[in-house]
Formats: C-alpha cells, sequence, structure tokens
C-alpha cells in the first residue's frame, strides 16, 4: 500500500458511510429542485443552449463567422472574381467561376459561381484580409448548418448576397433598391 | 363466476399498461431527471404530428420513450455465429417475465365492492351482488414469498444470456451479475424479515392494511417508522439487486461493453433494458407497500380518515378508490425518482468493494436489525400481557 501526501482522512462521520452519502443526495436532489422551480416559473434552468433555435450571447462582436459578399448600390457582388481569396485559403473550400463581361469597362469580370464549404472551413479569415475589394466579410454569427447531408453545408452566391446593411460606416452606399 | 373473470381481466390489463406506462416514461424520466440535475435540457427533440396537420405535440420530449421502442423494433436482430439457439432465444424472456409477475401480488388499491361502486345502475349493481374484490391481481396468503421466488428467477435470464452468447466479456458481466444477485437477494430477504415479525403475516394486502394505523398515537403506522434501518437496507439491495448505477458492476460500460447482455441486439437487448426499468417499478411498488403504507395516504383507511385526535372523515367508497389508486401510483413514482437520483448521483463501486459490502457491512446489519426486532417485539408482547 502506497502511502500519498495528500491521503484523505476519513473521521468517523465519512466511515459511518450514510451520512456522507444523504448529504450527496441532498446536494443533488437540491440542484434538481433549483432547476425544476426555474423550469416551472418559466425560465431556463440550464446553462446548455438550445443550438440551432438560440444564439450563444457571449459570442464576441469581431468573431469570424459566417461569409457575407458585400454589394454595389445597384446589388451586383462587389467580387471582381480575382480569385486571389481561393488562393489563400488553407482549407481550398472557395470555389469561384470567373465571368467576363466587356460592357463593364470598370468591373469586367465578376463570379458567376461562388460557392464556400463549410463542412472544411477553418474560420482563418485570410480570405477577407487578401481581398483586394473588401468585397468578402465575415460576420459574427456562425452559420446555422445542421442537416442530413453535408452536401447542405455549401454556400452559394445567392445566400452570401443575403447580406445588405442598411447602414454600413465603411461603405456609405445608400440602401439595395429592387432592380 | 363470468363477475370475477371480468374483474380479474380489467385488474390484470390495469396492472400490464400501468407496468408499460412506467418502463416507457421512466426511460424518458431518466434522462430527462439526470439533464436537470446537471444543469442541462435534456431529451426534448422528439414530437408526434397529428396527421395531416402541421401540430406538432412535444410535451417535453415525453414521446422519446416511443421512438426508442420504435427503433428497437426496427434494428436488425443480429445473432453471433456461436451463440447457443435455445438459451439465446429464451433469455431475455425469463428475465423479463418474473419481473412482471412480480406484480400480481401487489395490492394497488382496497377493496372494490362493485354494487356499491355501481349503485347509479341497478342492472351492473345487481349483475355483481354482494361479491367484493381486493385491487389485486392474485390474493395470496404468500404475498411476499412469491415476490422473493419470483425475483430470484431474475438471476436465470441474466446467466442464461451470458453463457449462451458464446462472448468472453458476456460470460463475465453474467458471472458478476449471479453473484452479486445472488448476494443482495440474501440481504433483502433478511431486511424484510423485520417487517414480517412486525406485522405477523407475510401477505402483503394485510400488511398494507395494517399500516392505516397509529404508532404512539401520532405517527401513521408506516413500516418506515417501524423499521427505519430495514428500509435503508432493503432500498440499497433492491437497487444494487436491479443491477442500477452504484452497483452496476454487470454491465460496467468502461470493462465489459455492455456485461451479459453485450451480443444481444433489436428488441432483444430492448427487453433486458425494459426489465430493468419495469424493476425500477416494481421496487418502488414493493417499497411503498412495505414502508410507505401502500395505497393509502397517512391516517387514511378503506372508509375515510381517522385522525390522531379520534377524528374521522367519512368518505364515499368511488372516491376512496380513486384516492388509493392515484395515491399508489404517486407514491411509486416518486421512489421511481428517487431512484433515478441515487443513480445519478453516487459513482460506482469497484467489484470487490461490491460483494465486501453485501457480506461485511450489509448482512450483518440486517441481521442486527432481526434479532433486534426480534427481542423487542418479544419484549412488548410479553409486557402487555
Amino acid at each position: 500500500m502506497r502511502d500519498y501526501y495528500n491521503a484523505p482522512k476519513m473521521g468517523w462521520w465519512e466511515r459511518a458511510y450514510l451520512p456522507e452519502i444523504l448529504r450527496g443526495l441532498s446536494i443533488t436532489g437540491g440542484v434538481f429542485m433549483r432547476n425544476m422551480a426555474r423550469w416551472m416559473t418559466g425560465r431556463k434552468g440550464a446553462l446548455t443552449t438550445y443550438y440551432p433555435e438560440e444564439t450563444r450571447a457571449d459570442y464576441s462582436p469581431i468573431n469570424r463567422g459566417k461569409h457575407v459578399l458585400t454589394q454595389r448600390p445597384d446589388g451586383s457582388p462587389q467580387c471582381v472574381a480575382c480569385n486571389l481569396c481561393a488562393t489563400v485559403c488553407p482549407a481550398k473550400v472557395i470555389e469561384i467561376e470567373t465571368g467576363f463581361d466587356p460592357e463593364d469597362v470598370a468591373h469586367p469580370t465578376f463570379p458567376v459561381q461562388f460557392t464556400i464549404d463549410y463542412s472544411r472551413c477553418v474560420f482563418c479569415g485570410l480570405c477577407v484580409e487578401a481581398c483586394p475589394e473588401d468585397a468578402i466579410r465575415m460576420m459574427p454569427e456562425v452559420p446555422s448548418f445542421p442537416g442530413a447531408d453535408r452536401r447542405d453545408m455549401w454556400l452559394s452566391l445567392p445566400e452570401l448576397l443575403t447580406w445588405n446593411p442598411q447602414k454600413d460606416p465603411a461603405k456609405p452606399y445608400p440602401p439595395k433598391v429592387a432592380r | 363466476m363470468i363477475q370475477d373473470i371480468a374483474v380479474a381481466i380489467v385488474f390484470i390489463s390495469y396492472a400490464i399498461g400501468v407496468l408499460m406506462t412506467f418502463g416507457l416514461v421512466l426511460t424518458w424520466v431518466e434522462r430527462k431527471q439526470g439533464a436537470i440535475m446537471s444543469d442541462r435540457i435534456g431529451a426534448n427533440r422528439a414530437y408526434l404530428r397529428i396527421p395531416f396537420t402541421q401540430v406538432k405535440l412535444v410535451w417535453w420530449g415525453l414521446f422519446h420513450g416511443l421512438a426508442d421502442g420504435m427503433k428497437m423494433l426496427l434494428k436488425e436482430d443480429w445473432k453471433p455465429r456461436t451463440h447457443d439457439q435455445l438459451a439465446y432465444t429464451l433469455a431475455p424472456w425469463v428475465a423479463f417475465a418474473p419481473v412482471l409477475l412480480v406484480f400480481a401480488v401487489i395490492p394497488f388499491g382496497g377493496t372494490l365492492r362493485p354494487a356499491e361502486l355501481f349503485s347509479a345502475f341497478p342492472v351492473v349493481a345487481e349483475w355483481f351482488g354482494e361479491r367484493s374484490y381486493p385491487l389485486q391481481i392474485a390474493t395470496l396468503d404468500a404475498g411476499l414469498l412469491v415476490v422473493f421466488a419470483f425475483g430470484g428467477l431474475a438471476v436465470i435470464g441474466a446467466m442464461l444470456a451470458g453463457w449462451s452468447s458464446d462472448n468472453k466479456f458476456s460470460l463475465l458481466g453474467a458471472l458478476r451479475a449471479g453473484s452479486q444477485m445472488i448476494s443482495y437477494e440474501l440481504v433483502m430477504g433478511l431486511t424484510v424479515l423485520g417487517l414480517i415479525v412486525v406485522y405477523g403475516t407475510v401477505d402483503l394486502r394485510s400488511i398494507a392494511q395494517q399500516q392505516s394505523g397509529l404508532l404512539l398515537g401520532v405517527l401513521p403506522a408506516w413500516g418506515v417508522f417501524y423499521q427505519p434501518f430495514a428500509a435503508i437496507l432493503f432500498l440499497t439491495a433492491a437497487i444494487a439487486e436491479n443491477k442500477r448505477i452504484p452497483f452496476d458492476l454487470p454491465e460496467a460500460e468502461s470493462e465489459l461493453i455492455a456485461g451479459y447482455f453485450t451480443e444481444y441486439s433489436a428488441m432483444k437487448m430492448g427487453l433486458f433494458m425494459f426489465a430493468e426499468f419495469i424493476e425500477i417499478a416494481i421496487i418502488a411498488a414493493l417499497f411503498t407497500t412495505l414502508f410507505l403504507g401502500g395505497y393509502n395516504l397517512p391516517y387514511m383507511n378503506d372508509d375515510g380518515f381517522a385522525l390522531p385526535g379520534g377524528l374521522t372523515i367519512g368518505m364515499s367508497h368511488g372516491l376512496v378508490l380513486v384516492t388509493q389508486v392515484v395515491v399508489f401510483l404517486a407514491k411509486v413514482f416518486l421512489m421511481c425518482s428517487f431512484q433515478i437520483l441515487v443513480r445519478w448521483s453516487l459513482p460506482r463501486f469497484r467489484y470487490d468493494q461490491l460483494l465486501r459490502f453485501a457480506w461485511r457491512f450489509m448482512f450483518p446489519l440486517a441481521l442486527a436489525n432481526v434479532a433486534v426486532t426480534v427481542v423487542a417485539v418479544w419484549m412488548i408482547r410479553s409486557w402487555g400481557t
């Protein structure tokens, strides 16, 4: 038998076994009663968050979550499909298909497809850093993707363009109007 | 004769319905109570959708038990290639059936007098005549003996399952289950001996009825006041007999995968689980009957309340019956909840601690309890005469 310097010393009260068992039961039972009273009075009696329905309140305002593509005043994506984000991406999750429009002299290239595979994205934010046009940004909210198929975790151009801020200090554009 | 059969059928279907409901609901209660005790939310996703509507009945996840049952029924019934055909098929039923049978001798209410209950319907009242039925499936004098006889059968199921599945883990689990259940059954029997001495009978109905009296003029004459020590020992031994968590060595997941039912899948495994959950209810019912005054509220008997001051309050027959049935179910549910509290609070024993606890701690204590009870009862009786 080894001697431990911090071996627990049990007195006769602990050795009697039953009082300590009852004490433990009263602690767990007390927690149950407290949480149950909270649930029954309409409050929340748990520390956990209902994942898809609830978002945690303690997200940082600079949390790197879901990607968005910023838009020009006419609603087209600001992205010029230069593929810098796709090149810098360490997880190689961004796929861009470039379209060419000779009519638009200022921005001749534009993305036809812009997909991000969230099943592999590591949320490092390098795409945001790399973008020369401030076309891609990350929101504090995390993407909500509980699904039965990993193919549901691909985010494509229409979803990425849903971001439509009414007021943005970095881009004081007027709000988007329906075309 | 026909009346007797009709009443017996009603009682049996009531008992089976109650036990199955308890088994199903307890699977959910166990998870939910454990979750609330540890600041979690718990099972709350399963729902029933009313057909042709979008109304989803979630009810705090109450239907998780149904979902579990469906899962077990629909799963592949996989068998190991070298299993013993007969014993392997028989084992879940041998483990399951005795648990249900025990309930046959447990009284779940007072005496039913159909003529008085249906006095508004003269045809029914006349058909039943003067008959009266105790709310109990089998009115046996040997109640407690039957309980222990059938309780002892469950170990055969565990042993058969472990041996026939031809797996070392299963066999180890079965051996552990065998020695554990036999040890604790002995303790359980000894603790109840004191109660038998006090009440002078093994008939559970008589024991329940004697508990509606008064003890020392104030306390209700419950078994837990006569034999507080035996009550604790009985509950501990019963939980150990049911192989639940402080004593769940036969199923120790970290060492034995799932113990004696490792090689069982689908509903056969479900039967073992179901037997365990129903046994929680059975233990609660037994504890209620033996120690908590059975189906009666404190100071209540078959005619109404008899309070300590000599005050009596009469109640109609129907009201008494409903009260007794509801009180019995409520007590059973509270005891189930207590067992689940124990399951989520206490850490598991080591195997040598487990058997030492039975033979060197609980067994002498139970013996001492019986000895003290016998001497006390003898002294009180001889002093009274």
